[in-house]
């Protein structure tokens, strides 16, 4: 596997890191779902955002995209806010995949075209890279679940985006479509895109992540390293999130 | 771009389908005229012949007398051909018209079913069945709508002195359509009804419905023709409509009325002054 | 009631022998009709979407003002572009009073509502399951309006479906701004008021027979369509 740290150093200058999220709040009817998130994220590889049900995940996500407004914080992008422009290089593939009413290949097209002439062979590159190129004329809403992760991930990547954002993108598909995908994040990271990678399953994170925010009722209780967060967490409830407990 | 292709294909197929094949290039003129003449078949029995003749389409607008005459005010047709004498005239007094010829008659009837409520079948004074109806309250069908007819059955309404709009909704009925969606009405109310006689003939829906009162001179039906004022309309074609009243008033134009008949009955009687 | 009967093998006969006028008389029908449906639509489409999409000052006041005039009453559309057509009115200058062009300006102004109003329903529907991954792409609002419609296709043969079946059936428009006039503006439902008026109730329901046929088998053709579509998962 290439070296992330080599790809990283190469795209630097196009990776709009350090992310710097500064007391983020986000309440809706009084009730605080983020809960003043602090941090700086400027490592290259995968983040994974950890935690169980509820923690606020998905909101995080959310948040740091520009999709919604904070209540109260601030979110920078090497300095710029979540604006449209800064939207433009990342991608998100959300947990349950939006797909056009349209073929496999008609949904890559569609992002693809406004890019210009040639975009035909780069989707059937990326068809062929997601292993979807033989369903390119199946009508996208008839594929399996993983399928349909899978071309909601080769659509993101379509993009060509410098930071790509996942929300439990595997939480309901079969274990050969999981794999793929991990694969295809792996290669994607090492191609030097961030990825910021939202999951409630120790395993994936044990798999992916170079480091780990996990977070609980809303609070990031950690960043840390992946290696040190798995051997040693510092919380009580990231401890009984790894040692498989159910975590309230 | 492929779907700017595609666009312009359906706005070229769009505007052929509303432009179609339309009347350009031939010679065509609109007559506003009325249900008695078209409904019967009249114009089906000349227009024929005189597009043979002339080589000119009609179209022929049919509607009431009233809208007619508000059509024609919009210049909204070529020539004028409709029943209702001082109406006609004051369209040409007030300059929408050109001059009035009388073209043909025919008369009105009281219709009505065999029960005769009001005991008017048999009578000859228009005036009397009237004062009956009313006298009976027996339901009675009126247009209602300004037409030609309506405005003859308001004129004798008024030699009676019954003003029967009092009545209206009670044995009064004003269907403010056409004659034979009042004639439908009077028939399916077993109302009593004034028609003339041509929409009366080629009417089909009958039922047991008969003529109980004809003859009087007051029943008397006059169609007139009038082109339509060119100096008011610049849309008037004033060749084509002029050979159009020329043709009706001809010989061969009233040969042709005096011809059509609908079940061995003559509907209209030519009379225009040679 | 003998009438129906009557009516029935009337129908058939006319059917059968392919009655010149009647032939005339139904394409005319379909063009006018048609076209008239196909400009709504060019119209309604994005009209609706727009309005189900984009936030702008009195969106509201035209979701409102739309699905009031769904039920606008024919005769009313047919006066006022009898007034706007007269030769003495605004337009009078293009000589289309008492042509098939304009049944179909009075009929695409019925229709329009129709299809604007119900396209908003379907796409609100679908831009809530669109909104935040189009969001998250960065597609600009002309795109999203385009996509949207699209994606919606085949519920909006339905809309459209909904908007011809209001045209081919109405009669008070066109026969103000068409005259029913034999052999240029006459279509079926003028036909069958001037049959009724006539007094011939038979032809008049064998007509009505012959259209409610015609409507069927568009609706029929449509419904097939979108089982299709159905199965695609498109719809």
């Amino acid at each position: 596997m290439p070296d992330a740290g080599a790809a990283w150093s190469q795209r630097r200058d196009t990776v709009p890191l350090p992310l710097q999220v500064d007391g983020l709040c986000y309440r809706v009817d009084e009730e605080t779902l983020i809960d003043n998130i602090s941090v700086s994220i400027d490592s290259p590889g995968i983040s994974v955002i950890l935690g169980p049900n509820g923690a606020g995940k998905s909101l995080f996500l959310r948040l740091i995209h520009g999709l919604i407004d904070p209540s109260a914080g601030d979110i920078r992008w090497r300095g710029r806010p979540p604006d449209l422009a800064q939207r433009r290089r990342q991608a998100l593939v959300f947990q349950k995949p939006v797909l056009l009413r349209r073929s496999v290949a008609a949904n890559i097209d569609f992002v693809l075209k406004p890019l210009g002439a040639g975009y035909r062979e780069r989707r059937d590159q990326i068809l062929q890279a997601a292993g979807l190129f033989r369903l390119r004329d199946h009508p996208a809403r008839l594929l399996s679940g993983g399928e349909q992760q899978k071309l909601a991930l080769a659509r993101a990547l379509a993009t060509d985006p410098a930071v790509l954002l996942l929300d439990e993108p595997c939480a309901s598909i079969d274990a050969g479509s999981t794999l793929q995908i991990e694969t295809l994040l792996e290669q994607t990271s090492a191609r030097g895109v961030k990825i910021l990678l939202v999951t409630h399953n120790i395993g994936q994170a044990r798999r992916l992540a170079d480091d780990v925010l996990f977070l609980h009722h809303g609070r990031l209780l950690e960043y840390s390293p992946a290696e040190a967060f798995m051997k040693c967490p510092k919380s009580p409830p990231a401890q009984a999130f790894i040692d498989g407990n159910i975590v309230l | 771009m492929k779907t700017g292709k595609k666009q312009a294909l359906l706005a070229v197929a769009l505007i052929g389908l509303i432009s179609g094949s339309g009347i350009a290039g031939e010679r065509s003129i609109i007559v506003q005229s009325t249900t008695s003449t078209a409904n019967s078949g009249l114009y089906d029995h000349l227009l024929p012949q005189f597009k043979q003749d002339t080589g000119i389409t009609v179209h022929v607008v049919a509607v009431g007398t009233g809208q007619a005459i508000k059509n024609a005010k919009n210049c909204d047709g070529d020539v004028l051909l409709v029943h209702a004498r001082s109406a006609e005239e004051k369209f040409v007094a007030e300059g929408y018209g050109l001059s009035r010829h009388d073209v043909m008659y025919n008369d009105y009837i009281f219709v009505g079913s065999p029960a005769d409520p009001a005991g008017i079948a048999g009578g000859g004074s228009a005036t009397i069945a009237l004062k009956k109806i009313a006298a009976s309250r027996s339901r009675f069908a009126s247009r209602g709508d300004n037409s030609g007819t309506h405005k003859k059955e308001m004129a004798l309404w008024k030699q009676t002195g019954i003003d029967p709009t009092a009545h209206s909704g009670a044995w009064y009925l004003e269907t403010g359509s056409g004659m034979g969606a009042t004639l439908n009405a009077a028939v399916g109310s077993n109302a009593y009804g004034i028609t003339d006689r041509a929409t009366w003939i080629s009417f089909a829906n009958k039922s047991d419905f008969d003529i109980l009162v004809e003859g009087d001179a007051a029943l008397f039906n006059q169609y007139g023709i009038i082109m339509v004022n060119p100096a008011r309309c610049r849309q008037v074609e004033r060749e084509s409509a002029q050979a159009f009243i020329d043709w009706i008033l001809s010989s061969k134009g009233q040969a042709g009325i005096a011809a059509y008949q609908l079940t061995g009955q003559q509907l209209f009687f030519p009379n225009a002054k040679p | 009631m003998q009438d129906f009967g009557a009516a029935f093998g009337l129908a058939f006969s006319l059917v059968f022998n392919a009655d010149a006028d009647l032939v005339e008389i139904i394409l005319l029908s379909l063009r006018v009709s048609i076209g008239a449906v196909a400009l709504a639509a060019l119209i309604g489409f994005p009209l609706g979407a727009l309005t189900a999409v984009v936030a702008f000052p009195g969106r509201q006041a035209i979701a409102v003002l739309l699905n009031a005039l769904m039920g606008l009453p024919p005769v009313v559309v047919g006066l006022l572009v009898y007034m706007a057509l007269s030769r003495a009115g605004p337009f009078g200058w293009m000589n289309l009073l008492y042509s098939p062009a304009a049944m179909i300006i009075a009929q695409t102004i019925l229709v329009t509502p129709i299809i604007a109003a119900l396209t908003r329903q379907v796409v609100e529907d679908m831009h809530r399951e669109y909104d935040e991954q189009f969001r998250s792409l960065c597609i600009p609002p002309r795109r999203v309006i385009g996509a949207l419609i699209w994606d919606s296709r085949y519920s909006l043969l339905t809309v459209t479906l909904a908007g011809f079946g209001r045209a081919i059936a109405e009669v008070g428009a066109v026969i103000i701004v068409g005259g029913n006039i034999d052999h240029l503006t006459r279509v079926m439902t003028t036909a069958i008021a001037l049959e009724t008026s006539k007094g011939d109730l038979a032809l008049a329901l064998a007509l009505g027979f012959i259209l409610l046929v015609l409507a069927l088998s568009v609706n029929a053709a449509v419904y097939g369509l979108r089982l299709s579509a159905r199965r695609l998962s498109y719809a």
